[in-house]
């Protein structure tokens, strides 16, 4: 009797400190989760498909990490749950299509031209609509709807100049390289590059430069920095070229990756980038990074389990799961609460 | 170049078009009005409790031989346990986090519907469901033709929509005067004040959210006898924005207004019928959904109560 309670007690120490461990160290717990998901599917499935997987996932990571890291840093300043970004990733897909197939220019000039308008397309909401709801103090309901309006207007927008057809970029899609008998496509490895060079750009940024210090004192109090002499619309602003123009670069990069597009391509992405900045934690620039990486693996890591289609349905499952347990995301503070 | 022709206009087959769906979306945003106006609980995901009433209606029917009659209760009461289910690890979260995760439910949902073929026909659909209601319907109208009322084929389903629509508003607002329904109000207005009295908030909002799932269920019937086939494309997530459309036009915090804002937003939607515009079938939808958008946007803007809803219930989520 007194042995089956020190045994309890034990069990209930063991767990106690499994859950102190989660909370104190998150990031160390996730990465030790992958680990060991990584591990037990090399076992189950040989290391040459998982790694083959894993570096599919690495590229899914990089455009769900490039849309999430604007849609988090919008979200972190201006507490505006963007439901119209994944439209502007459509967005930008499409004025790169505009340039570099109907136009025909090089693809690097149709890229540069898509992130200038679609961090233009920001801006121009921001003052036409985000500024002054913030002047009325609308509420979180409020500010919800209007994006969902927002993006019907900019997708519906699209279709009604582009229909609904398939479009694509002039990139070859079927060319690949052989690299330790891992097969990556020529684009593909061009975007992943891009997308991650550009991630660690915007780390950089936002660690070192004066302009991402602004931008951090800002999502992680506004009031605050305000009273500190901060010219807080001016950063407003910087955070939304920053945001829309990553969005464009995502849905350019995206394109270029997956060969096509549609109307609907940005909204689709959508929940998968809310996905990663939940897992990241929402407001947090280098959680949603993480985020877009840990999902982009855990879905294609998926693909080895269960048949592909069910791949999406994955990564919502594990931000579901992921919440439960930890209900401020992997890298959330309690605070964010 | 733009001809506008009202024939459609005055035509009664359009306005029973128009009274069906409209209706469908009624019931639909009934759900989302317990949830949103009147608790608090920003509900994202109430096309997923639609499919998996409808799925569930259809897969007892057409799988496992049900009667109709008998599947309708069973998949009512299998779409509040959904809601149970997403409610218990979701509700604990904040309102955003809620919303995204509740999007997120609906999209599995969808996903299952679109690849568990063997049971779903997938893409290709569900059909067969409805024997049992044509078998009425058509009697109904033998019955109409009999006493020279005329041959409106979707005329059954018009009334029972709307006779619902009706039932369930008349259950819905004297439980929103009872005392549940005031702990339900509080929750909204301050959810800790309504704890600190004691009240055990967390299953009064899982209780709303229940009640949304089996409302949401309710108007997947119909929309499902509507189209007499079920495919994943009918239960996108727009459908769940399309109902918060509806929400704020007819006015938050108010049943009545939920009723009048799916006829005025659907008459709005089927009007692009009326101008003969010389576009393809794919720019003429996109045209009408740009208008959902721009209906959410200006009412949000410039009178975000709607238009039967009164401005001191707009006091949600800060």
């Amino acid at each position: 009797m007194e042995a089956g309670i020190a045994v309890q007690q034990g069990e209930a120490t063991l767990a106690e400190r499994a859950r102190r461990m989660a909370s104190d160290h998150p990031a160390r717990v996730a990465a030790a989760v992958l680990v060991a998901l990584a591990l037990a599917l090399v076992a189950a499935h040989g290391l040459h498909d998982t790694a083959q997987r894993s570096v599919n996932g690495l590229i899914s990571g990089s455009y769900y990490a490039l849309g999430a890291v604007g849609l988090t840093l919008v979200y972190g300043t201006l507490k505006l749950v963007n439901f119209a970004h994944g439209d502007m990733l459509t967005f930008g897909a499409y004025v790169a299509f505009a340039f570099n197939v109907s136009i025909g220019m090089p693809l690097i000039a149709a890229l540069l031209i898509a992130v200038a308008l679609t961090a233009l397309l920001g801006v121009a909401f921001e003052r036409v609509m985000w500024r002054p709801m913030r002047a009325k103090g609308a509420g979180l309901l409020q500010l919800l709807l209007m994006a969902i309006g927002l993006a019907f207007l900019i997708r519906n927008g699209i279709q009604l100049v582009a229909g609904t057809a398939g479009r694509s970029l002039d990139v070859n899609v079927t060319d690949s390289i052989e690299f330790l008998g891992l097969r990556i496509g020529r684009t593909e490895l061009i975007v992943v590059v891009t997308g991650f060079t550009t991630l660690v750009l915007v780390a950089l940024m936002l660690r070192v430069t004066s302009l991402g210090r602004q931008i951090r004192a800002l999502a992680d109090n506004f009031d605050l920095a305000e009273v500190t002499g901060i010219d807080t619309d001016r950063i407003v602003i910087a955070t939304w070229i920053f945001a829309a123009g990553l969005a464009g670069l995502a849905g350019v990069l995206y394109t270029a990756s997956i060969g096509v597009m549609t109307p609907n391509l940005g909204f689709f992405l959508l929940l998968g980038l809310f996905a990663a900045v939940i897992l990241g934690g929402i407001g947090n620039a280098y959680g949603a990074l993480a985020g877009g990486v840990v999902l982009g693996l855990v879905q294609e890591w998926s693909t080895l389990v269960f048949d592909a289609r069910w791949k999406i349905a994955v990564g919502f499952a594990v931000l579901i799961l992921v919440l439960i347990v930890r209900p401020q995301g992997i890298f959330g503070r309690e605070r964010a609460l | 170049m733009l001809a506008v022709t009202l024939d459609a206009f005055t035509s009664l087959d359009f306005w029973i078009g128009v009274g069906v769906i409209a209706g469908v979306y009624a019931i639909f945003a009934l759900g989302l009005q317990l949830n949103v106006g009147f608790t608090g609980v920003v509900n994202f995901g109430q096309a997923g409790f639609m499919a998996i009433g409808a799925y569930t209606m259809g897969i007892l029917v057409v799988k496992a031989g049900w009667s109709f009659w008998l599947a309708l209760p069973a998949a009512t009461l299998v779409a509040m346990a959904a809601g149970v289910l997403i409610g218990l690890p979701a509700l604990r979260l904040r309102a955003d986090y809620f919303a995204i995760v509740t999007i997120a439910f609906a999209e599995i949902v969808r996903y299952s519907a679109q690849n568990a073929r063997e049971l779903t026909g997938g893409n290709q659909g569900l059909l067969g469901f409805d024997d049992d209601w044509a078998e009425l319907s058509n009697t109904f109208l033998e019955w109409l033709e009999g006493v020279g009322l005329g041959d409106e084929f979707l005329l059954p389903l018009l009334i029972v929509t709307w006779g619902a629509l009706i039932v369930l508003t008349a259950i819905l607002i004297p439980l929103q005067r009872s005392p549940w329904g005031r702990v339900l109000r509080a929750i909204r207005e301050d959810e800790d004040a309504a704890r600190a009295l004691g009240k055990n908030t967390f299953s009064y909002k899982l209780q709303s959210l229940a009640i949304a799932a089996a409302l949401g269920a309710i108007a997947g019937y119909f929309l499902a006898l509507n189209l007499s086939f079920l495919n994943p494309q009918s239960f996108e997530p727009l459908f769940t924005f399309i109902g918060y459309a509806v929400l704020v036009l007819g006015g938050l915090a108010s049943y009545v207004g939920v009723a009048l804002g799916a006829v005025l937003l659907w008459t709005l939607l089927e009007a692009t019928r009326f101008i003969d515009l010389p576009l393809a079938a794919e720019k003429v939808a996109a045209l009408r959904f740009m208008l959902v958008g721009l209906v959410l946007i200006l009412l949000m803007a410039f009178r975000p109560q709607g238009i039967l809803g009164k401005r001191d219930e707009m006091v949600l989520g800060d």
